[in-house]
């Protein structure tokens, strides 16, 4: 369920980069405040855990399939949020440098997406008040699949809006959302089985565990109120309001660009252009490979045109792709040989 | 090979060549991370039928890998890794944006094909960017540049100590499924009847090494507060890295290279 950064824009990448940073340094700090420094090498170590766990295949029985331990419920529970929330955060951030699963930009929605909901809604708004204060193990069966399954769904709900924000993908929304829900419900119902599996056996063998993490771990329900109003808001503010803006100015830098000059694009004096159209002239190739002319008989085509931005777009010109076409292969060349070049350059 | 196994040899592979000598491996950390951000920044602000403007960018993840002394292999493996959940969300942009982009001849390019298309290039050079920063860099260097940003100190803490006994764990459960298996007629996948005490044997031992360590810490003076070693030095090359890929990426941005190469070969401009 990772996002990745080539499905998102940096307005949202970059709004769920704040969002995420706030919150890693309010757990931070919540952390901290904690006595408890046996804490740090546990939280190390269950981070690791939880990265190696997730590469374990658990066979579903009946289907030919597997599926593995999401880790932020299980987490919460052994370490409580604020802790967990960091581990997660760790667990990300290793994943999006080392196996980019995501990415640097996507990091921060990743963060949110499968670390602030399953650590700060999932488990103290489902899983501790279905689970009580004295767990049975019944109730943590219910109270850990609910949560998981709860805080996949708000998972892959967010990154449905992430990528609608985006605008990348050409999915609507109602076909997104159908496509991702039920498979993430399945997916977090078998997660939330072995979460359950897991809390069950550490009940039986080693309850003193429970106990301690859930005694150290008093979860003020008036801080959580706020991070959580705030964050909210932050979220809706970026996400909303910021990619609205965005879509509507599809090309922010080159409309900042305009704005700051005051036109469109810079125009050259005559004494300029002469003198590159004659430059040109000796240096081009390839000239007659211009399919200008044959653009403007063939009318372009454009099946819908519902906004101006639309009916500006696309610009069908032959000419401008040949041109392209033409100038992406020599700059791959280019780039290739400027790389070959600082080879041998950086070893004398 | 399983996935734990692949994962453990990756992370040995990439610190191997985190630990080389090069001009690009000798840079400081933080002008590498800045670098990486503004590169991330850059390709995703590009509109999303933007292709030809997005090749020149290209030269950033080249130069860096034949500096960095990187093999091309490593990288594209990793790639074919990600390709499929990102191909999942983008192979829907043909089938449902019909509009046409451009005729050649018999065949018409709708921009659905030239956003997918974009997508993937963007897709290329973001994941490889990342892997060269971690390549050139290393972890604890990674770390360092990190809290010089402003990171807090916990959460670096908590990264190091992960990515520390990442390695451990990963060869201890790497062992244990490995003996699950020769023990077990199934060939893959955990039975039902051992997902809780599996992972729970696993767990509990995670957590009684996690004391041990902690003990281990005491033992060495630890008063809740891990010292850092002092970041590295911000010379003029560092400098000048940051500045000029900066540059670099944004004239990419503000004008298409290979657009204007392309009008300038084929006498377009006239």
């Amino acid at each position: 369920m990772h996002m990745a950064d080539a499905l998102i824009s940096p307005v949202v990448g970059g709004g769920m980069w704040v969002a995420a940073a706030s919150l890693v340094s309010y757990a931070a700090k919540k952390v901290q405040q904690d006595i408890d420094e046996q804490k740090v090498p546990l939280m190390g170590v269950l981070g690791a855990f939880v990265f190696a766990a997730q590469m374990i295949n658990f066979t579903i029985p009946g289907t030919g399939s597997s599926g593995h331990i999401g880790g932020g419920i299980l987490l919460s529970v052994l370490l409580g949020p604020h802790a967990a929330f960091l581990t997660i955060a760790s667990i990300l951030t290793v994943q999006a440098l080392f196996f980019a699963d995501g990415g640097l930009l996507a990091l921060g929605c990743n963060i949110f997406n499968m670390g602030f909901l399953p650590c700060y809604i999932a488990y103290p708004f489902i899983y501790k008040p279905l689970t009580g204060p004295a767990p049975s193990p019944g109730r943590i069966m219910t109270g850990s699949i609910i949560a998981a399954a709860a805080g996949l769904q708000l998972g892959s709900f967010s990154v449905v809006m992430e990528t609608l924000f985006s605008g990348i993908s050409e999915l609507p929304f109602s076909t997104f959302v159908l496509l991702m829900q039920p498979i993430h419900l399945a997916i977090g119902l078998f997660e939330g089985i072995i979460t359950a599996a897991v809390i069950a056996f550490i009940c039986r063998e080693a309850p003193d565990i429970l106990k301690n993490a859930a005694l150290s771990q008093p979860l003020g329900s008036l801080a959580i109120r706020k991070v959580l109003v705030i964050f909210l808001t932050l979220a809706f503010i970026t996400g909303g309001a910021l990619s609205w803006f965005a879509s509507s100015n599809p090309d922010g830098l080159e409309w900042s660009i305009s704005k700051t000059n005051g036109e469109e694009e810079l125009t050259a004096t005559d004494e300029i252009h002469e003198f590159f159209s004659q430059l040109q002239e000796k240096v081009s190739f390839l000239p007659g490979y211009n399919f200008k002319q044959a653009a403007t008989t063939n009318q372009p085509v454009t099946e819908r045109s519902n906004s101006p931005a639309e009916t500006a777009w696309p610009a069908v010109d032959t000419g401008t792709s040949t041109a392209g076409i033409t100038g992406s292969l020599v700059t791959l060349v280019l780039a290739y040989f400027i790389g070959k070049g600082l080879q041998v350059a950086a070893k004398r | 090979m399983s996935k734990l196994e692949s994962t453990w040899l990756d992370l040995r592979c990439l610190d191997d060549l985190a630990n080389q000598q090069t001009v690009v491996h000798s840079l400081n950390p933080c002008s590498k991370l800045l670098t990486t951000l503004a590169f991330s920044v850059i390709v995703t602000s590009f509109s999303k039928y933007e292709v030809t403007g997005l090749f020149p960018l290209l030269l950033y993840p080249i130069a860096l890998i034949t500096l960095g002394k990187l093999p091309y292999l490593q990288l594209a493996k990793r790639l074919l890794f990600i390709a499929p959940f990102v191909g999942f969300l983008s192979i829907f942009n043909p089938l449902l944006d019909q509009s046409l982009f451009a005729v050649f001849g018999p065949f018409s390019i709708t921009g659905g094909w030239i956003s997918f298309l974009s997508i993937t290039i963007k897709l290329v050079l973001t994941v490889t960017s990342a892997l060269i920063l971690i390549a050139t860099t290393g972890m604890n260097s990674i770390c360092t540049a990190l809290l010089q940003l402003g990171m807090p100190k916990p959460v670096a803490i908590q990264i190091l100590l992960m990515y520390r006994y990442l390695h451990v764990l990963l060869e201890e459960f790497l062992r244990t499924v490995q003996a699950y298996q020769l023990r077990s007629f199934t060939a893959k996948g955990i039975h039902y009847h051992a997902w809780g005490s599996l992972l729970g044997q696993l767990l509990l031992r995670s957590i009684a090494r996690a004391q041990r360590i902690y003990q281990a810490m005491l033992c060495r003076g630890f008063n809740g507060q891990i010292p850092f070693h002092s970041a590295a030095s911000w010379n003029k090359s560092d400098q000048a890295y940051l500045l000029l890929w900066l540059a670099f990426f944004l004239g990419c941005r503000l004008v298409n290279i290979p657009q204007a190469l392309g009008k300038l070969l084929t006498g377009g401009l006239s």
